[in-house]
């Protein structure tokens, strides 16, 4: 597990062809690890026929509401949440 | 159709109940019995349901969706033959 709780992290903003659980609207975005959860098989190959193996680490990033949306209506501190995977990430 | 998750819209949320169909609880215990048996994976499903023209996806409703990934799916993965289902349903 290269991140460690409280550390600050920004999705990679590459495209990526195919099947993948990286939601647009944080590619490029940074937030802070909020949790270390566990190597999962890999969607990006299991959704081919693949068994997804090696398993990739999985965290759960937060992320400031008005970084992700900045039109957004919010209260100031909303924070979103979402599971990325190591290999999404990188090192601020 | 592919990352349909942060679109921008007005519309309002649809938060009443929904009682769920027969077909529908079936749709469900096929994808979990597809699984169990290392048919067909989660993964796959949710690729089957991206491979979705963007304007049926809208049109679909949430089942509807699981069942176009499981004939896609299973149809590329030979279990089913092209056209199959529908020569069953008499289509």
């Amino acid at each position: 597990m290269r991140y460690r709780v409280g550390q600050r992290v920004r999705v990679a903003a590459r495209p990526h062809e195919g099947h993948h659980r990286t939601p647009g609207y944080v590619k490029g975005k940074s937030g802070s690890v909020e949790r270390v959860h566990a190597p999962f098989t890999n969607p990006e190959t299991r959704a081919y026929g693949s068994d997804g193996l090696p398993k990739q680490p999985l965290y759960l990033v937060g992320f400031a509401q008005r970084d992700v949306w900045p039109d957004s209506r919010g209260h100031a501190g909303d924070r979103i949440y979402v599971d990325v995977f190591e290999h999404w990430l990188e090192a601020e | 159709m592919h990352d349909r998750g942060g679109w921008p819209t007005e519309a309002p949320i649809d938060r009443s109940e929904h009682e769920l169909a027969d077909w529908e609880l079936l749709t469900d215990a096929l994808v979990g019995a597809l699984g169990g048996q290392g048919v067909m994976n989660v993964d796959e499903l949710r690729r089957g349901i991206e491979s979705m023209p963007p304007e049926e996806y809208e049109r679909a409703s949430y089942y509807e969706r699981w069942l176009y990934s499981v004939e896609t799916i299973l149809t590329e993965k030979g279990v089913l033959a092209a056209g199959e289902l529908d020569a069953r349903l008499g289509g």
